[in-house]
């Protein structure tokens, strides 16, 4: 394996990911992360200078419309959903001290 | 007569001869949805009292005349990827176990203006991402053609119930194959359209640039009408492009003769299964005889393919797969201190292995530093892929092809090791990176029995090219069901 996941990088990457692994799962993801690269890494023999980054197969830009309001307010049933809500709201843990 | 063995497009039409009611359709998809979920489980979720409701209430607006579309009344299953409002939608993660969705999917509300009565929501790999449907969070999929194989995916659950009987017809998603490889692996059809052709609102998205929803069903006039049905420019979904034609239907005819097919070398050689290479070359001779002009040649780059695709679709799902965080709908972890305790027990406990192995790839490659070799490398190659088929293009009208190297691998072999798993969608998924269309057809079986498939790729829009091929293709042979589809209902 040419490409070595230090933990260092699994824990960066884990907080950039909000991921909270276990040892095991940490231990399997340096693995898995590092033969995934070592695959990823046959990009490399391809020549792209000068290739533009392609992320939209065909030409659009940016899509516009007009700032119209075209649904009401559903509160009710978008907070079916919460796992917890309070007072017509989400209710989550305390951020501010 | 055993309604469920018709194709979606005879039973329509039997529907609006009143030879069969849409309640009575209904019931029959149900009947054997439960008497076959303890040996398929293709579904995550049935919907009997939603079914019968909706039956009811579309056997109405057929005799009143309002719906006269050849699907309407038709019963059918959607992939649990695709938001059905008030239909629990999970993905095939615990992370959504309990999401009711406040509203439909635009290719949702597409299908039920056609008439359609939706059974229930399909088994899939956890949001879509893997290739046999054993990592949903719900348990796996079996294949109707032998209970031992897995269906593929991560639309097996789509394909598997339409194999079996249980619905004449589905809808997946494909981001990298997820339904043209499980079609082949059931002997069903199922097309993958032009990026932008039908509404990704409402798909919960894994990679948003390369997903497309598409239909699954018994052969390729039934493809054809679904696709009709469900195709719509939205502005809803900024990538959804406004086609000039969605007349699919026309393309429905037996003539091949002086259409351009290419076969891509790079498709036939180390790993292709010679059963599957028998089958596929077969069927490239059958088109020639019906007038086809038949050639090979190299497409190249084919095995950058998977590689990029790694990258862009990670990267992609590490975006989107940010917003389940406990907050506003799904689980919440039982246990936690604090705000961004709750956040990373939540998705930790919530996210399965392979969800978790996609994130964590798709941060590395965005984080700073790691970016321009890795993400804007595969963007770039995403280039260079979409020019070779462009070249292609200009001398061919379709490409022909092996959809998978082999046919359904056994359940529990594919799992341990995941780039082998990856190496699998090598003919699949540089159409997702293109953005093109392809239909996935069966075109014979393997020596263990296991059905085969037969992919034609065309041209961005050019759907009605691949339509004709595998219309004509599919004159030629008969619709192949597998035993537990045959079997005497109770």
């Amino acid at each position: 394996m040419s490409n070595i996941i230090t933990d260092e990088t699994i824990e960066y990457v884990s907080i950039l990911a909000k991921l909270d692994l276990s040892e095991e799962e940490r231990e399997q993801a340096k693995k898995d992360m590092g033969s995934m690269l070592d695959y990823i890494d046959k990009l490399n023999e391809l020549n792209t200078q000068g290739v533009e980054p392609m992320s939209h197969i065909f030409p659009v830009n940016n899509v516009f419309r007009e700032d119209v309001l075209e649904n009401g307010d559903d509160r009710d049933n978008l907070l079916s959903n919460a796992p917890q809500k309070k007072d017509g709201c989400y209710k989550v843990p305390k951020t501010v001290e | 007569m055993d309604i469920m063995s018709l194709t979606a497009l005879e039973m329509g039409r039997k529907i609006k001869n009143k030879e069969i009611g849409v309640v009575e359709a209904a019931k029959a998809a149900l009947d054997r949805s439960e008497a076959l979920e303890s040996i398929v489980h293709g579904f995550v979720t049935l919907d009997g009292e939603g079914a019968i409701r909706s039956a009811q209430r579309i056997q109405k607006l057929i005799d009143e005349g309002t719906l006269t579309g050849p699907l309407a009344g038709v019963p059918m299953a959607v992939k649990d990827n695709i938001c059905t409002k008030g239909l629990l939608t999970t993905c095939s993660s615990k992370i959504l176990y309990n999401f009711v969705p406040p509203y439909s999917a635009q290719a949702v509300l597409n299908m039920e203006k056609a008439g359609a009565v939706i059974i229930g929501k399909t088994n899939m790999d956890e949001f879509a991402m893997g290739s046999t449907t054993e990592t949903s969070a719900y348990g796996v999929t079996r294949n109707p053609w032998n209970m031992d194989h897995v269906p593929g995916g991560s639309s097996g659950g789509s394909c598997a119930v339409v194999a079996s009987e249980e619905v004449s017809y589905s809808l997946g998603s494909d981001t990298g194959g997820s339904i043209r490889q499980p079609s082949s692996f059931c002997g069903v059809t199922g097309i993958k359209p032009t990026y932008g052709t039908v509404s990704r609102y409402g798909l919960i998205a894994y990679g948003s640039s390369l997903d497309q929803i598409g239909p699954v069903a018994k052969n390729v006039s039934d493809c054809t009408a679904i696709l009709e049905a469900v195709a719509s420019f939205d502005k809803k979904d900024s990538t959804s492009v406004l086609r000039e034609n969605y007349d699919f239907s026309s393309a429905l005819v037996d003539d091949v003769k002086g259409m351009k097919i290419g076969i891509p070398r790079d498709y036939f050689g180390q790993g292709l299964d010679e059963d599957v290479k028998a089958a596929v070359m077969a069927a490239a001779s059958i088109l020639e005889q019906k007038g086809a002009i038949v050639e090979e040649f190299d497409l190249s780059l084919t095995e950058y393919a998977i590689p990029a695709y790694y990258v862009i679709a990670s990267a992609e799902a590490s975006s989107n797969l940010a917003r389940f965080d406990g907050v506003k709908y799904g689980y919440r972890a039982p246990e936690f201190e604090g705000l961004h305790e709750m956040y990373k027990k939540s998705r930790s406990q919530g996210f399965g292995a392979e969800v978790k192995r996609r994130i964590m790839l798709g941060s590395f490659v965005l984080s700073s530093g790691y970016y321009d070799a890795y993400y804007l490398k595969a963007l770039r190659t995403k280039a260079l892929i979409k020019e070779a088929f462009d070249k292609a293009f200009a001398k061919y009208d379709i490409i022909l092809g092996p959809v998978a190297p082999s046919t359904a691998p056994r359940l529990g072999e594919s799992l341990t090791d995941p780039i082998k798993m990856y190496l699998g969608d090598i003919y699949t998924i540089a159409v997702n990176l293109a953005g093109l269309p392809a239909i996935s057809l069966p075109c014979g079986r393997d020596k263990k029995g296991l059905p085969i498939g037969l992919q034609l790729i065309g041209d961005c829009f050019k759907e009605n090219n691949i339509i004709r091929a595998a219309y004509s293709f599919e004159q030629t042979r008969e619709y192949e069901r597998p035993e537990i589809a045959k079997e005497e209902r109770r």
